[in-house]
């Protein structure tokens, strides 16, 4: 790849950028949202076309914006966000686009015995037969990947890939990357997580605003050393202060709920005791009753049984506004979807959950527009939201920027319970200290906080209590100086949580 | 040709392209024209001419124009929230059924309580014959597609029953219409000897207050809200099936008023031909305004002029006033495609080999 620029109007968003790989070579690229990796990769794949610059393949060149051609040639993709057909079998989505649509009877049997090849050399284990919406997370992952060495590539990017997994899937799929190179392919990896990069890549590419920073040795590499090229300054990681615990805020007493979307088990007898000036963490593999816990605190869902009570009080009726107006936030996991609403203003978006404010619109509900934009000036002001003009749609916002604009919202509330659904997923070193000042900031304010979280070094950085949940229950609550990694990743999967608790 | 997403779309365009689109429309309109045998710009001298060339014409396009404005506003707000109100046709009877009912005697008031209490009446059936669809939609998730649909041909069947039945006028002579419209609530003309009444006005002003009331309310901030993204609006506290219950209602209404309009304004009585698909040509009004209720009012007479004029038109140069609707169908379908395209830059050439 040589020379390659790419702009966007008046946003450079890769400038004569050169890099190449070998063969057999593990290449990570580091950089934050916004650096340019996602357009980088996009004109490699074929899905841009780069202003200038070539791409090379094997020495020979490769005509630029076609995709299949890009596929054609042995490169492979895969996307953060999954790209499966949910009603079709693995065998299915595998087969999908690579055989004619024209055509009698689909060749299964030759499939099956290659997908079958495939997945042992390279240790992805998966039943061709499985239907995509019964498999987890990982298995998915392995899924995609498939999809990719079924065609017979000899590059493939992988766009983000743990950005979802547990500790313990995160390792099945280095075994994974590092077989794929010893048997000659290429692997561009595309991450945020510097310790992941650490230790599986050869070589590290860092970039920064859409120029190459650094190109370097893996061996040459340390955690600071990255961190300072990806954000071009030092960031300022948050200082955990001393939690002086003030009243109890919110108290759950043994609630269980029924099955919600994104938790089919439900709740399972939970006692949960949140207190002003703490951060209360929550671990536990996605899917395990973490999201009806937040909804249940956010007033989304109602308990079958057990009780809330808030301030010592009990709490009979659940709904959204009511939580709301009680001091209660939440801040949802999938901020583009749950958050901001990505065709309005980044105005319009400040002010959302505002409504009732009577510095928002009079009684009557006649919105006071001035207002409005000097409210949502001062969110962007005071939380650090990088945008160009106020009018501008959500949805061109970054997603540290999107989170800064939530949590802002929120804070300007001043609530007394946050609840924080993995706040800092996907985002850039940077965005993720930023979020972890605002949360310890908060706390030092006398608020509580609940944060769920996946990600181990977070929990443990940022909480003053941790708890695990798995299938629905959650455990003791334990002080976070006295755990370990490794000990709340054996009770993510559910092993013996008394024994490890107690 | 490669087509690349955008992130701004430049403002000279997205008013460029509604005019493009007409003048495509106007070209493939000529073509027709000449398949059979007319020369297109003296067809459309005449259907300009029959549109705007004498006071009649004006009057005439205006009050086509009214059940227009009221019928686009009806699937514009509905829109906004997602909500797909293909119904407007059978609110706009419904509205005409409940003026019939009060306003052929039962109820006689002064004149100036009497239209407003008609209008009330009218978007109140509206907003009744709508509520199934959205009650279903929350309560099950039926899809307001098929409901709203289904109940303009159960709404229209029911009015051609209560034309032949209770609401039969026993004067008609066997016609299936209902008794006249009370003089005290037939809406008054407002340019001398021609057809065009109060309703335009009252159409104009519907239309100012939705805009203000989507620009200015929180109650319209909540529509956008909840159309964009109903469930970070859920998550912000807004209760997303109220807002839409009341949006259906509101559109309801609007379809409702507009059968208000046609029975005490343009016609005097209800009859099974009130309205030659208002309901749906609302649809396309709102389309080509790309939902804005000030542009609703504009591509409501521009659409108004084409079917008048088609008439003259055709009447003079002897082609069908189908044309009309050619004219119409493309230009709403080229807005529509050609909106969607300002979202992208394009590259006619794939630069580099």
């Amino acid at each position: 790849m040589t020379k390659v620029s790419k702009k966007f109007g008046t946003l450079t968003a890769n400038e004569n950028i050169s890099f190449s790989v070998s063969k057999g070579e593990i290449l990570a690229v580091l950089g934050e949202n916004g650096a340019g990796k996602t357009t980088l990769m996009n004109v490699i794949f074929g899905h841009y076309i780069p202003d200038s610059g070539t791409i090379a393949l094997k020495g020979v060149r490769m005509r630029s914006g076609d995709t299949k051609a890009a596929i054609k040639s042995g490169i492979g993709m895969v996307h953060q966000h999954f790209t499966l057909a949910e009603n079709l079998t693995v065998l299915e989505n595998i087969l999908i686009g690579r055989n004619p649509l024209w055509g009698w009877t689909l060749n299964t049997k030759a499939a099956e015995q290659k997908i079958m090849d495939i997945s042992e050399r390279f240790g992805l284990k998966i039943d061709p037969h499985a239907r995509v919406l019964d498999l987890s997370v990982g298995e998915k992952q392995r899924l995609e990947i498939l999809k990719t060495l079924y065609s017979n590539c000899d590059l493939v990017i992988l766009d983000e890939p743990t950005a979802s997994l547990t500790p313990q899937e995160v390792d099945n799929l280095f075994v994974t990357i590092q077989s794929m190179v010893k048997s000659g392919l290429s692997v561009i990896l595309i991450s945020h997580k510097l310790d992941e990069i650490l230790k599986v890549s050869d070589r590290i590419l860092v970039l920064r605003h859409g120029k190459v920073v650094a190109d370097m040795a893996r061996v040459k590499a340390n955690k600071a050393l990255l961190a300072e090229l990806i954000v071009g300054r030092k960031i300022k990681r948050p200082i955990q202060k001393k939690a002086k615990f003030t009243s109890k805020v919110l108290d759950l007493n043994s609630i269980n709920t029924s099955p919600t979307q994104g938790s089919p088990m439900g709740l399972k007898n939970i006692d949960l005791e949140l207190r002003g000036g703490e951060i209360h963490g929550i671990a536990g593999v996605a899917g395990n009753g973490q999201r009806a816990l937040c909804e249940l605190i956010a007033g989304q869902i109602k308990p079958q049984s057990g009780n809330l009570a808030y301030k010592g009080v009990l709490v009979n009726s659940f709904n959204v506004k009511k939580f709301m107006a009680m001091g209660i936030a939440y801040i949802p996991e999938d901020r583009n979807i749950d958050g901001v609403i990505g065709d309005m203003s980044i105005q319009e978006n400040s002010v959302l959950s505002e409504l009732n404010n009577p510095k928002i619109a009079t009684p009557r509900g006649f919105l006071l527009l001035k207002e409005c934009v000097a409210y949502a000036k001062n969110i962007c002001k005071k939380y650090d939201v990088r945008t160009q003009s106020l009018s501008q749609p959500a949805r061109l916002l970054s997603g540290g920027n999107v989170q800064k604009l939530l949590i802002g919202r929120w804070l300007e509330r001043n609530p007394n319970v946050i609840i924080a659904c993995q706040p800092t997923r996907g985002l850039d070193e940077g965005a993720i200290a930023a979020v972890h000042s605002m949360l310890l900031n908060a706390k030092s304010d006398g608020r509580a906080i609940l944060v769920v979280t996946e990600d181990l070094d977070e929990l443990l950085l940022i909480s003053d209590k941790v708890s695990v949940m798995y299938n629905g229950s959650l455990t003791a609550a334990k002080q976070a100086k006295k755990l370990e990694k490794r000990e709340i990743g054996l009770m993510m999967t559910g092993s013996k949580i008394e024994e490890t608790i107690r | 040709m490669r087509l690349e997403a955008r992130d701004h779309v430049p403002e000279w365009l997205t008013f460029l392209v509604p005019i493009l689109a007409i003048f495509f429309s106007l070209f493939v309109a000529a073509t027709l024209l000449i398949i059979a045998d007319a020369p297109p710009l003296e067809s459309f001298y005449y259907l300009i001419k029959g549109a705007f060339g004498s006071k009649n014409a004006i009057a005439e396009t205006g009050a086509r124009a009214t059940p227009l404005i009221l019928t686009g506003l009806a699937a514009g707000i509905a829109f906004r929230a997602k909500f797909w109100n293909i119904g407007a046709e059978g609110q706009l009877y419904a509205g005409a059924i409940a003026v019939t009912v009060v306003g052929t005697g039962a109820i006689n008031l002064p004149s100036t309580l009497m239209i407003p209490f008609l209008f009330l009446v009218g978007a109140l059936a509206g907003a009744v014959a709508i509520l199934p669809s959205v009650i279903l939609k929350q309560l099950f998730k039926v899809d307001e597609v098929v409901t709203t649909l289904l109940m303009n041909f159960i709404i229209i069947l029911f009015v051609s029953f209560v034309l032949d039945g209770p609401l039969k006028d026993p004067m008609s002579m066997g016609w299936p219409q209902a008794a006249s419209i009370v003089d005290s609530g037939v809406l008054p003309q407002i340019m001398e000897r021609t057809r065009l009444h109060f309703g335009f006005i009252v159409a104009i002003v519907t239309a100012l207050m939705i805009w203000f009331i989507l620009g200015k309310t929180t109650f319209g901030f909540k529509i956008r809200a909840v159309g964009y993204n109903s469930s970070a609006a859920y998550h912000s506290g807004h209760s997303v099936i109220k807002t839409m219950i009341l949006v259906a209602c509101i559109s309801g209404g609007l379809a409702g008023l507009a059968g208000v309009t046609e029975t005490a304004g343009l016609k005097g009585y209800l009859t099974l031909d009130l309205s030659p698909g208002f309901g749906y040509t609302g649809i396309a009004v709102a389309m080509l305004a790309a939902l804005n209720p000030i542009g609703i009012v504009f591509s409501a007479i521009f659409l108004a002029t084409i079917y008048v004029g088609a008439d003259s038109m055709s009447r003079a140069m002897n082609v069908p006033t189908y044309l009309a609707d050619v004219v119409v169908a493309v230009t709403v379908l080229s807005v529509l495609i050609s909106l969607v395209l300002t979202q992208y830059k394009f590259y006619f050439k794939s630069n580099s080999k």
